[in-house]
């Protein structure tokens, strides 16, 4: 399609293209070793070792113990079993006290929903101006009934980094356990379960050049969670179902190049989201950052447009050949207000004309170059039709007889 | 030339994307998302029980297979603010309203219109069985009946301004129903047999009362049944049950059948009589447009359609001042609503139309 030819794709932290060396993985696996993991016969051993040496990859990238590491078919599924799982071990303990933000993932937000239907208490946790989750409303929120505390460690919208190890010690101080959906961060910055202090933590693979469909939920030792796939031994018996050997092993080979180029990508990413930021900010009036400059991951700007309807910017740039994103999309694929910037305080006008960018080791100065060039004229041009009358433009359209008559003369 | 085409997920709408593809025009399809496709808690969806999420999926399948791009625009709140509350503010006051043509004309060509120009497009099209010309000599657009006499839907188009046809596009306009599948099938869409739309698509169990109701609680559930000459025949349950014309429905039991011939919301009374009450020759109406921009001069001979099925009768209207008419019929016409709309033809051009008050 001639509307693919030239694309300048700032969407990464909706997915990312596999990195260098993932589609070679996958490929290899799924053509050279067909075994099943489970199997004791040498194929099957081939399929295992295939796993075993993902484990450990993946395992390093957040300095974590390779047993510890739960594969999932996603973040999705990882946070999932991180809060269903959570929340059924310690039913029984007379721990029916869920605490979220409120900004988190959908993936978070809708799962605890559900479980509040069947029963838990849950608390969101409200955020300020900057996106940030204040540790005095945590310590407030919680209390000796509470099971788990979930909070991202950066938001995918806005890319606030989250004060993950203060909000852990006080959910531990009353016995609860942490979680953090790191889908945002483990591949971009570098994530540690050890100096972060959390139970359990939640990554996705294609949002750093891995397969989509592969991620992993880390599991602190001792912590027995309640399996959510039953089924075989797969996983320690934590997650039934037999592995996606070649995806995983595409995620580990994302995983040791994240590791790799982690500390350039970092920061050329960052100086390339802020020469972006600034000249958006110079060259187009009205235009301002939604939530914190600073504490927020290197590849994400969330900006709004007073006076622009982001839905038809996103076209309207899409149609230019650049792909931006707002915040979640809707079953259909419409725009929803965002969840995140309402609950960060910003009024329905304001968080209906706000645009995500997020950059990646792909992104270009000549990119950024190319988006600072274009978008100032569309948000103008918008802005004009907004206030206008509700008609079409008369001034540029072309002479309709000729157009008419093409049509027409089809049949 | 850029066009943007509204895509309900249809045969029709799909091929007029399509015709305007071939015929060389850089499409970019869009659908409207205009109510919330989620399931509220007891899982009844929010507005009806709804296909759409089918018709969207549909639009987006015939725009990739066809190769252009297509987005899904959320007008939630506009279809709330313009189509949903005027119908339910219509019904209430005892009138028959069409949320099409408010959703023609409010959304379809001003909303998504005015969302168009900001992508370049230099026209709207939709898959709507009329067409629209210029005509050199009057130096002025027309609009006329689709060639489909059946299928026809200029009725819903009559509030459409000169420069909102400049900019309209009906690329089915000029094919029949038939035609139009023969179409779908050569081009392989995956739309090509299905079947055609509800006509109010946002109540697909066609129960309107309830619908009424379960938006406007307030709305009044009691009242009385008289007849012409205020004798209480009977109780009903609000006047929003009935429509001007309407036979069924009544829960009376006498001889001869009766008709609703008038609501009147103010004391929630249904007036019923015989059919022979029910012709009318006199329909005044307001909010009329006037296709060429101005009304004719003095009275001028057309023929009126009163409803979508209605087959237009011959009548003489006249501007009354400030976009208001007065028609009166040949014949008197049964079943004449307020709320519904009457357009006027000459021969098969659009004059105008407006609301019917009384």
């Amino acid at each position: 399609m001639k509307r693919f030819s030239v694309r300048i794709y700032l969407d990464f932290n909706a997915t990312a293209p596999a990195a260098p060396g993932v589609i070679d993985a996958v490929c290899r696996v799924l053509r050279d070793i067909p075994g099943n993991p489970s199997s004791i016969h040498a194929s099957g051993q081939q399929a295992r070792a295939v796993l075993d040496d993902a484990r450990g990859v993946v395992a390093t990238l957040i300095e974590a113990a390779p047993s510890d590491l739960v594969f999932t078919g996603g973040g999705t599924e990882a946070d999932n079993l991180a809060l269903r799982g959570a929340a059924e071990a310690r039913e029984s303990s007379g721990r029916r006290h869920l605490i979220c933000s409120s900004i988190e993932h959908e993936a978070i937000l809708n799962t605890l929903t559900g479980l509040e239907r069947r029963g838990w208490r849950v608390t969101r946790l409200p955020v300020d101006r900057s996106g940030s989750v204040s540790p005095t409303s945590l310590a407030s929120a919680i209390d000796e009934e509470t099971a788990l505390v979930s909070v991202m460690h950066a938001n995918n919208e806005i890319g606030t980094l989250q004060p993950i190890a203060e909000l852990a010690d006080i959910a531990h101080s009353v016995g609860a356990w942490f979680h953090t959906d790191a889908v945002q961060t483990v591949g971009k910055v570098p994530v540690s379960v050890r100096t972060l202090g959390v139970d359990l933590l939640s990554l996705s693979g294609h949002k750093f050049g891995g397969p989509k469909g592969t991620g992993a939920l880390w599991v602190r030792r001792g912590l027995r969670l309640h399996a959510q796939h039953t089924g075989g031994r797969q996983e320690r018996s934590r997650r039934g179902g037999t592995e996606n050997v070649a995806g995983l092993a595409g995620l580990a080979v994302a995983a040791a190049y994240a590791r790799a180029s982690m500390a350039q990508h970092a920061s050329e990413t960052a100086r390339l989201r802020d020469r972006l930021e600034s000249a958006i900010l110079e060259t187009v009036p009205g235009s301002a950052v939604n939530g914190a400059r600073e504490h927020r991951v290197p590849n994400t700007t969330n900006i709004s447009f007073d006076g622009v309807e982001a839905e038809s910017l996103l076209i309207a740039l899409d149609l230019d050949g650049i792909a931006v994103s707002t915040g979640s999309a809707c079953s259909s694929g419409t725009l929803e207000p965002s969840h995140v910037l309402q609950a960060m305080g910003l009024p329905a006008a304001h968080v209906r004309s706000s645009l995500r960018f997020s950059l990646g080791p792909q992104t270009t100065d000549a990119e950024v170059d190319a988006v600072v060039d274009r978008l100032p004229r569309l948000v103008e041009k918008l802005r004009r039709l907004t206030h206008r009358a509700t008609h079409l433009v008369g001034a540029g359209a072309p002479t309709r007889g000729t157009t008419r008559d093409a049509v027409r003369g089809d049949t | 030339m850029r066009v943007v085409v509204a895509m309900s997920g249809g045969v029709d709408s799909s091929v007029a994307a399509a015709l305007l593809t071939e015929a060389g025009h850089d499409v970019v399809g869009l659908s409207m998302q205009l109510y919330d496709q989620r399931e509220t808690s007891d899982g009844a969806p929010a507005f009806g029980s709804c296909c759409s999420l089918d018709d969207l999926h549909d639009a987006r399948r015939v725009a990739h297979d066809l190769g252009f791009p297509h987005y899904i625009v959320n007008f939630e709140r506009e279809f709330k603010s313009t189509v949903v509350d005027n119908f339910l503010r219509e019904y209430s006051a005892g009138r028959t309203p069409i949320p099409c043509v408010h959703c023609n004309a409010d959304l379809k060509f001003s909303t998504l219109a005015e969302r168009a120009a900001g992508f370049d497009a230099a026209a709207v099209a939709t898959g709507h069985y009329a067409r629209v010309s210029f005509d050199e000599d009057l130096r002025r657009y027309r609009l006329q009946r689709g060639k489909d006499d059946d299928k026809d839907q200029s009725y819903f188009l009559f509030t459409l301004t000169q420069d909102q046809l400049a900019h309209a596009m009906f690329p089915v306009g000029h094919l029949t129903k038939p035609e139009v599948r023969v179409h779908a099938e050569r081009l392989g869409l995956s739309v090509a047999d299905k079947p055609d739309s509800h006509e109010i698509c946002f109540i697909p169990d066609g129960n309107t009362a309830r619908f009424v109701e379960r938006h406007s609680p307030q709305v009044p559930s009691k009242g009385e049944i008289v007849n012409e000459e205020g004798r209480v025949l009977g109780e009903h349950g609000g006047v929003h049950h009935f429509t001007v014309g309407q036979r069924k429905g009544l829960g009376l039991s006498t001889g001869a059948p009766l008709y609703v011939l008038k609501l009147q919301p103010v004391d929630q009374r249904v007036v019923v009589g015989s059919r022979d009450s029910l012709g009318i020759s006199d329909v005044s109406a307001s909010k009329v447009n006037w296709i060429a921009g101005s009304a004719p001069d003095g009275p001028t001979r057309v023929t009126a359609r009163i409803r979508h099925r209605h087959r237009d009768a011959p009548a003489t209207v006249e501007s009354t001042g400030d976009a208001t008419a007065h028609l009166r019929f040949d014949t008197p016409q049964i079943a004449v609503a307020p709320g519904q709309a009457i357009v006027f033809y000459d021969g098969d051009e659009v004059v105008g139309g407006g609301w019917i008050d009384s």
